[in-house]
């Protein structure tokens, strides 16, 4: 702490000002992001009727963990986890090896054929044929109420191929020749030599593979009609965003309102719940944040 | 040939699956877009169906409904990229100007955090403190119902873009501003220059190419407001405001079953936006010595 007042006492008093009002910016940011995660935590807790009529209060006597119990005895949620996790699992994996292979040859100079490769993969970031095109292409390969329809069509990632291309063409290019001279073929130099000095991206691609299967429900909503294929995110908007929590969870209510308040306190425990994987997982993911944003900085 | 034949592996193990994949899932549908130009008759298939021409593109651009769609979508997306562009530049010139690392670290792991949540859980946190009864209503001590109102929603979405944005975004402009020269730097201060001074001379160039590049990207993709946020937003009393193209499409062509309308209008949309990028190329190409981003 010394050291840093020193360092802010030896600024000239503008600078000072100037950077008294940044701190201060800064603050309010970070508070706009706590506040609610906060409020929200704490509101998970409290007796939905008390919440309505007052807020937050801190008599514990009004606190309760039903909303919870409610939540988490549902089999609805539980389905939505499990086949997040699985899509997710599946996903990053199946477009690792892809989006990794497909990088490989586009990383050489020599590869002819590059030229080709290239525009035809890059024309896809910019112009495709858009949702019923799409749909019926699905719908004709009998993949509608499969969980392929989530985890195939958009499992080869030309942006993130474009990352991991980049990241091979700065590996010593002295390694492949040590390997051609061992004569080691293209597959036993990426997997053996290549991939293993890759990991930094790797993982960064598949904490972002894994992460954007978790969160998204377009595709599903679209593609999955039955209730045992859904994921967390369609479970979760039926409850957050349509407001209708599954049957099981208000079923002992006596009138409209109570349930309609209760609705209202099962929002707060499942947005806690459906957060928790990901909190756990910050932490782990925190030291790839920079790595991912420099090579995705870096120009295709 | 013989270079094929040596490297087969390149061509049958390793780049196929994405060809494949990229020919089927991408291709496949561009071809279906024929669909915007029929009355697609789902037995009939995609070339034994009726055509109707521009019939479909006639009927939207005439309709008052689609006009409202279309300026909804560019205001949402125009209003978004004036307050949630600069929002990320701000804080990391800000970041950059905390003295002590481990404060900034820490800074840093709450302002990146809100980029993990998900679209539904976003607007979920969204509803919760906006309801009449919720924090912000209590904060005001009124009791409004913001998610009905068609005057909020921009900002609602906007807004929330940012809380959940903004950090994330910083991160590549941090990274520009830590490459700048250190030297440079000392000898500004050197100097005696005061932070505006520091952050004319040696700041704001080391990130100018960043955020130029950023701003092309932003503005090619101004026609592609994303439907996942928007959908989990609408509300049946905010739709004046709220239906923007990509709801619009998903409305029409999958609850409704008009294919080949919808696809049309995808159609529209997908064109200008491709438009739009390969102008702000061209833009940029001037502006920056013939250097553009493709």
């Amino acid at each position: 702490m010394a050291k840093k007042k020193s360092e802010f006492g030896r600024l000239p008093v503008e600078d000072k000002i100037l950077t008294a009002i940044g701190y201060v910016v800064l603050g309010v940011f970070c508070l706009a992001i706590i506040i609610p995660m906060v409020y929200i935590i704490l509101a998970s807790f409290i007796d939905p009727v008390t919440l309505q009529n007052q807020g937050l209060t801190f008599d514990f006597s009004k606190w309760t963990t039903t909303a919870y119990q409610r939540v988490l005895s549902n089999a609805q949620i539980w389905v939505g986890f499990k086949n997040a996790l699985l899509y997710s699992v599946l996903f990053t994996v199946i477009s690792l090896v892809v989006t990794l292979l497909a990088a490989y040859p586009m990383s050489r100079d020599d590869f002819k054929g590059k030229g080709f490769f290239n525009l035809l993969f890059m024309i896809t970031m910019f112009f495709g044929g858009g949702l019923i095109p799409t749909y019926l292409l699905i719908s004709k390969l009998h993949m509608l109420d499969s969980m392929w329809a989530v985890i195939i069509p958009p499992a080869f990632g030309v942006y993130n191929m474009i990352i991991a291309r980049t990241y091979y063409q700065g590996i010593p290019k002295d390694l492949q020749e040590a390997a051609e001279i061992d004569g080691a073929n293209e597959m036993v130099y990426f997997f053996r030599v290549l991939l293993p000095v890759c990991t930094p991206i790797i993982a960064t691609i598949a904490m972002w593979n894994f992460v954007g299967m978790w969160n998204s429900y377009f595709d599903a909503m679209i593609y999955l009609n039955s209730a045992s294929k859904q994921p967390l995110q369609l479970v979760l908007r039926s409850i957050l965003i349509q407001s209708q929590p599954e049957p099981g969870m208000v079923a002992d209510t006596q009138s409209t309102a109570q349930r309609a308040q209760l609705a209202e306190l099962l929002k707060y425990a499942t947005i806690i719940i459906s957060s928790i994987p990901l909190l756990i997982m910050y932490p782990f993911f925190q030291r790839y944040f920079d790595s991912g944003i420099m090579a995705g900085a870096v120009k295709g | 040939m013989l270079y094929v034949r040596q490297h087969w592996q390149l061509y049958v193990l390793f780049i196929m699956p994405a060809f494949l994949m990229t020919i089927i899932f991408r291709y496949i549908p561009m071809g279906g877009v024929l669909i915007a130009f029929e009355e697609y008759n789902p037995f009939r298939g995609i070339l034994g169906s009726q055509w109707v021409g521009l019939a479909h593109f006639q009927r939207f651009l005439q309709s008052p409904d689609f006009m409202r769609y279309l300026t909804n979508t560019l205001k949402l997306s125009v209003f978004g990229l004036l307050w949630g562009f600069p929002a990320p530049i701000l804080l990391a010139f800000l970041l950059n100007r905390v003295l002590s690392t481990k404060l900034k670290q820490k800074i840093q792991l709450i302002l990146y955090m809100p980029n993990f949540i998900s679209v539904i859980v976003l607007c979920g946190i969204v509803r919760i403190l906006l309801s009449p009864t919720g924090l912000i209503n209590m904060a005001l001590g009124t009791n409004w119902n913001f998610m009905t109102m068609p005057a909020a929603f921009r900002t609602i979405y906007i807004a929330s873009g940012i809380w959940q944005g903004a950090g994330w975004g910083s991160i590549i402009y941090t990274a520009a501003l830590s490459n700048a020269s250190t030297d440079l730097k000392e000898a500004a201060v050197i100097d005696g220059a005061n932070i505006i001074q520091q952050i004319k001379a040696v700041e704001w160039p080391a990130i100018k190419d960043t955020v130029l590049i950023q701003f092309i990207m932003s503005v090619g993709n101004i026609m592609s407001v994303g439907f996942e946020k928007a959908y989990a937003l609408q509300t049946d009393l905010n739709l004046a405001s709220s239906e923007i193209i990509s709801t619009y499409v998903y409305k029409v062509g999958l609850l409704d079953g008009n294919y080949g309308f919808s696809t049309a209008v995808g159609l529209f949309n997908t064109v200008i936006n491709v438009i739009l990028l390969i102008s702000m190329n061209e833009i940029v190409k001037r502006m920056n010595d013939g250097k553009g981003m493709y």
